[in-house]
């Protein structure tokens, strides 16, 4: 069975700070390292979530494996990234100092080097934060807080839905999976090719079925008591941002607001240290 | 547009849920290394064209992103865009293919099939690439390989699986028109 990332109740300041200020903090962050490519300013992130990531007290233990299958990603990434396109460092940064040459036209540069290592740190700045994100923040209230940025109400509810029901449809998912692998359908890397899109269907689709017999259940018994009778509605586990939030999303903000200007001050996002 | 009703809240909710499982389930394709059939494809394509754009653009955008989150612990939103994107094209067709109301058959079947090889391309061949290109500054010949790629797993999986789940549902669903006459 797949292992997800799931909440965990911790007693740390990260945990008591409302839903509404992690959901801006990972959403000004992942910005921010998305465009920028100013190595200065993703090695800071960097540390930053390093630091923030030991702070939220998250266990080795509840990321260790996922972070392991992201490693094996990212690994393959720059290599295809090399493969398709040696020379794309060098386009970057405009200058080519070879250090050693492979084969053809694939020609080791400090350049490219310098490129793949900003894509490698642009998602160790990001990888941490979607981590204390996941692991501090309580669901529910994730929903809530979706509403309170603004977002229609309808449609934190449906996030608040799938949040509420991956763990059950997951349940469902893994009944149905062994009963059918126990009259020997067999979806797994031991069937051919045809045989496991063929094993796949029979398993997904009751799954699948089920599911929608689900959807029309639940959405009679929201009828049943009013969902959408106001144009607003209340969240049990909305929490009033206090003055840590606030204090968290003035500084997330201002962070944010230099580190786009560092990037961006000389017009390129990139960094550039062969000139 | 359908207007947002509670059936299409839960459905996005369930079906957002349904895709994050599903991210799980995926088909290798042999003889090209790192690309596999992503079943979830199939789901959200089906959940589109029953239930309509709003649906297929939330299920999309969220199940993508939570999906990516909760399972490889980081969001590639260059790819989560096409998603939504995608959803929402082939929901513009939900009544056209009349899924629920149990007329899915014939033309329809092949409507389709012409709408998700379109919405596909549109999502993985430009918007993808083009969206990695300008966020993430990667190599344009990388990108474009690796979304037709995308975008022929996404072809042949939603061909078969997408197919026989809106033929199969349109079984269960049909309502009006489902009684023959005996001779």
């Amino acid at each position: 069975m797949a292992k997800l990332l799931t909440y965990e109740k911790k007693d740390t300041w990260i945990d008591r700070l409302c839903g509404v200020t992690k959901l801006i903090f990972f959403l000004a962050w992942s910005i921010t390292s998305m465009l920028t490519y100013d190595t200065r300013v993703l090695a800071v992130m960097f540390v930053i979530s390093l630091v923030l990531f030991q702070l939220s007290k998250t266990d080795w233990k509840q990321v260790g494996g996922i972070f392991k299958l992201i490693m094996i990603f990212m690994i393959i990434n720059l290599l295809a990234i090399f493969i398709f396109a040696p020379e794309q460092g060098s386009r970057i940064y405009g200058t080519e100092t070879v250090l050693f040459p492979i084969a053809g036209n694939y020609v080791v540069t400090a350049e490219q080097l310098f490129y793949e290592l900003n894509i490698l740190l642009k998602y160790f700045t990001i990888v941490p934060s979607v981590f204390i994100f996941i692991v501090t923040t309580d669901p529910s209230e994730f929903a809530a807080s979706l509403n309170r940025i603004g977002i229609s109400y309808n449609i934190g509810y449906a996030i608040s839905v799938a949040l509420r029901y991956i763990p059950d449809v997951q349940d469902d998912f893994h009944k149905i999976r062994n009963a059918q692998e126990a009259r020997g359908i067999e979806m797994s890397s031991k069937a051919k090719f045809m045989d496991r899109v063929k094993n796949t269907a029979s398993i997904i689709f009751p799954l699948i079925f089920t599911s929608m017999e689900r959807i029309d259940t639940v959405s009679n018994a929201m009828e049943l008591r009013g969902y959408g009778k106001h144009k607003k509605r209340t969240w049990y586990t909305g929490r009033k941002l206090q003055k840590a939030d606030y204090m968290t999303i003035a500084v997330t903000l201002i962070f944010m607001a230099a580190a786009l200007v560092i990037t961006y001050h000389d017009g390129s996002r990139f960094y550039n240290p062969f000139l | 547009m359908k207007k947002f009703g509670i059936k299409e809240v839960v459905a996005a909710g369930i079906g957002t849920a349904l895709f994050v499982v599903l991210t799980e389930v995926q088909i290798p394709l042999g003889f090209i290394p790192n690309t596999s059939l992503q079943v979830r494809a199939a789901l959200l394509t089906f959940l589109s064209a029953v239930y309509g754009p709003l649906v297929g653009g939330i299920v999309g955008f969220a199940g993508h992103a939570l999906g990516d989150a909760f399972f490889y612990g980081s969001v590639w939103w260059s790819w989560v865009f096409p998603d939504a994107v995608f959803g929402i094209i082939v929901g513009l067709f939900a009544k056209k293919f009349a899924i629920k109301e149990g007329g899915f058959e014939g033309g329809k079947i092949a409507l389709f099939n012409g709408v998700q090889v379109i919405a596909n391309a549109i999502a993985w061949i430009v918007l993808a690439p083009v969206l990695d290109i300008v966020m993430n500054a990667e190599p344009a010949k990388k990108v474009f390989v690796q979304g037709i790629f995308a975008w022929l797993g996404n072809v042949i999986i939603i061909a078969i699986l997408g197919t026989l789940l809106a033929v199969g549902y349109t079984k269960i669903g049909a309502k009006s028109s489902s009684l023959e006459k005996e001779d």
